[in-house]
């Protein structure tokens, strides 16, 4: 029957257009980026726009990455942290927090951890946005999802400008998650809350020179 | 399309009761102008709006001068990446493919993502009847599954709501669905949305089949696209080991790279936002990481008739962003129900008649239920000439009953309510000097082709003569 109607859908678009004119290339007179093309003005660009949208952003350097990691998952309570393959493992060592691997932990098990650490693929500085590939150290997309906070680490080299500079740099055969900012809702009388399904807090921390 | 909205009455019906319904108004004023400012400034960061809206707007037409190609490279992909593809003519063949794919799972509840393509085919009422329960997770969607109530916005389905009557809902009936609503629950929204987190997030952990729509599919790469901003997207999209999506098949865009036109455009133009919260992107199945098994249904159900409507086509373009509803003083007094759809407002007044025909007294009132003032042109990020395409379908409906006929009551009346509302007449003249240049040539309503055909309108004045007249009577220079 499906069969039947895929060339019922397909003949019924062909009659449909079939005398229409030829639509034309598409033009695309728009900017490939609207920020400068001064990478410390993009990386502040970055940290401006997520904090807008309420992700908690820090700065540093590889030397102090781990320890600054620890600090935040201690501010916020976190005892127990999941952690993606391909983490680099002196980060874990640094923490007071419990790592704990990713066995292909079910839904349930990973609603009783407390935090996630990962990397990302990159970030987009116009719009605040982090977007992971699910490649090393970021782990497959329910580990960014199900705990309660998530702290995401961005190399300076990871930061692009803008939507039009990330989609050439992502693989779209790879599933990917945005984020920009917290989980939010604008759903009541149109005023936005942050805080639903995904993590209520996001802690981005912007690093400087290799991690 | 769905059963929920059969027998609503036509539009000037209904129209009436959301007017007299204080609560309902003063809820839909406070958030469409709330919302309407905020996208004004998200508009204007992008120097290059113009540009990124026309690209848009070419990208869809190009797409649908070609939809068959592009369906078909789009099968190619999703297949060879491990996803199952189904074509459904109309909303019963897309009801009966998910109910059977959700049999086979041996599975009796399913977790849904909001999705326009499955309120149009009333999917969740057929579930229903086929002893499936489906889970609402969108906040606002669960407001109105939760009260057995009616959508009323594309983005935000029960706008119609205040945060009072949100509270009473969940207390009185989330216990009915699953875990209860905290003691104490108070109206702040913060409260109301963690308290939809905590009755969710059960269903979440152990759902096995999760529903979807999609807001594009990628014909190169076989790559769907959920833009979103709770998270409940991700659980429905990232937990189940099934995963079906249904969505239209207007909704492909030819290549990856066409997103960067869309995922600039839509987030702006619909929560004023420079990007949502969250979108997913998946391309069939991904070995160790979410669904095991994907199935998408592409849906005609009237699709197809509007795109041979050369002038109703450019419907098609829409990316059900809802500006259009948000600026318009229309659906601002009526609200989305006297719409009788679960497309309401502008964009719903020239895509429900022609997916559904007009052949019914709401169908066929619908293209009336507009002043014709151009503000949902100016704001659509696709270029949809909305009343253009109004003025198009008051020609047809006119053109199918004759004088005195049933439908041509239907329209003339839903043409009444609009013209007997000076507030709506004069918010809609305002704008309308403000996007003169965009104005249709032609008088709009039932046989005004005959009229026009040899005459152009009066140039609009670029000033309204309300405006004038309030100017120069009181001295207010303002």
């Amino acid at each position: 029957m499906s069969r039947d109607s895929r060339e019922r859908i397909l003949s019924r678009i062909r009659s449909a257009v079939g005398g229409a004119p030829e639509a034309p290339e598409v033009p695309r007179a728009y900017l490939s980026r609207h920020a400068p093309e001064d990478p410390d003005a993009v990386l502040d660009l970055l940290h401006e726009n997520l904090a807008d949208y309420r992700a908690h952003v820090h700065r540093t350097d590889g030397a102090g990455l781990p320890a600054l990691i620890g600090r935040l998952l201690e501010e916020r309570g976190a005892r127990t942290v999941v952690v993606p393959d391909g983490l680099p493992a002196r980060w874990p060592a640094a923490w007071a927090a419990e790592p704990v691997p990713d066995t292909g932990l079910t839904a349930t098990a990973l609603d009783a951890v407390d935090a996630v650490v990962t990397g990302c693929a990159l970030a987009v500085a116009e719009t605040g946005t982090i977007v992971l590939d699910g490649g090393p150290g970021q782990g497959r997309r329910a580990l960014t999802l199900v705990p309660d906070l998530h702290v995401c680490v961005v190399r300076e080299d990871q930061v692009v400008a803008s939507v039009p500079e990330a989609l050439p740099r992502l693989d779209p055969l790879r599933a990917l998650t945005w984020i920009s900012g917290p989980s939010a809702t604008s759903d009541i009388e149109l005023d936005r809350v942050e805080g639903v399904h995904g993590p209520r807090t996001l802690e981005v921390v912007l690093v400087r020179g290799p991690v | 399309m769905s059963g929920i909205f059969v027998g609503m009455p036509a539009f000037p019906k209904a129209a009436r009761e959301a007017v007299q319904d204080g609560t309902l108004r003063a809820n839909l004023r406070h958030a469409t102008h709330t919302i309407r400012d905020k996208r004004a400034r998200a508009v204007a960061e992008l120097a290059d709006w113009a540009e990124l809206r026309e690209a848009g707007k070419r990208i869809k037409d190009r797409t649908l001068r070609h939809l068959d190609t592009y369906l078909i490279q789009l099968e190619e992909a999703v297949t060879a990446a491990g996803g199952t593809v189904h074509w459904a003519a109309d909303a019963a063949e897309a009801n009966r493919i998910v109910t059977e794919l959700v049999k086979a799972t041996g599975e009796s509840e399913v977790v849904k993502v909001k999705s326009m393509a499955t309120q149009e085919i009333g999917l969740n009422e057929h579930l229903e009847a086929e002893g499936i329960r489906a889970y609402e997770t969108d906040l606002a969607e669960l407001i109105v599954q939760l009260g057995e109530d009616r959508p009323s916005h594309i983005l935000v389905p029960a706008i119609h709501r205040n945060r009072g009557e949100i509270r009473d809902i969940f207390r009185e009936e989330m216990g009915k669905w699953g875990r209860q609503a905290p003691d104490g629950l108070s109206d702040s929204p913060a409260e109301l949305a963690e308290a939809a987190r905590l009755h969710l997030r059960e269903k979440f952990l152990r759902a096995k089949v999760g529903i979807s729509g999609a807001n594009f599919m990628v014909a190169e790469t076989g790559t769907l696209v959920v833009v979103e901003s709770e998270g409940n997207g991700r659980m429905c999209l990232t937990l189940p080991e099934t995963l079906i999506s249904v969505v239209g098949i207007e909704k492909v865009v030819p290549t990856w790279r066409d997103l960067e036109v869309f995922l600039q455009t839509l987030p702006r133009s619909s929560t004023a936002e420079r990007m949502n919260p969250y979108t997913s992107t998946w391309t069939g199945t991904t070995d160790g990481d979410g669904p095991k098994t994907f199935h998408l249904v592409l849906l005609d159900n009237g699709r197809t008739d509007a795109l041979a409507d050369e002038v109703g086509r450019q419907a098609l373009r829409c990316i059900r962003c809802s500006a259009c509803l948000n600026v318009c003083p229309v659906y601002e007094r009526a609200g989305g129900h006297a719409y009788g759809s679960v497309y309401p407002g502008p964009i719903g007044a020239i895509l429900t008649p022609q997916l559904r025909g007009t052949t019914s007294e709401i169908d066929a009132s619908l293209p009336y239920a507009s002043s014709l003032c151009g503000a949902c042109y100016e704001v659509c990020p696709v270029a949809i000439d909305i009343p253009e395409v109004l003025v198009h379908l008051r020609e047809k409906v006119a053109g199918q009953g004759g004088k005195g006929h049933r439908l041509e009551k239907a329209a003339m009346k839903a043409a009444g309510w609009v013209l007997d509302r000076p507030d709506v007449l004069a918010a809609g003249e305002r704008l309308a000097s403000k996007t003169r240049t965009l104005h249709p040539r032609k008088l709009p309503g039932p046989g005004a082709r005959q009229w026009t055909g040899s005459r152009d309108l009066p140039e609009m004045p670029a000033a309204p003569f309300r405006d004038w007249w309030k100017k120069n009577r009181t001295g207010d220079d303002a």
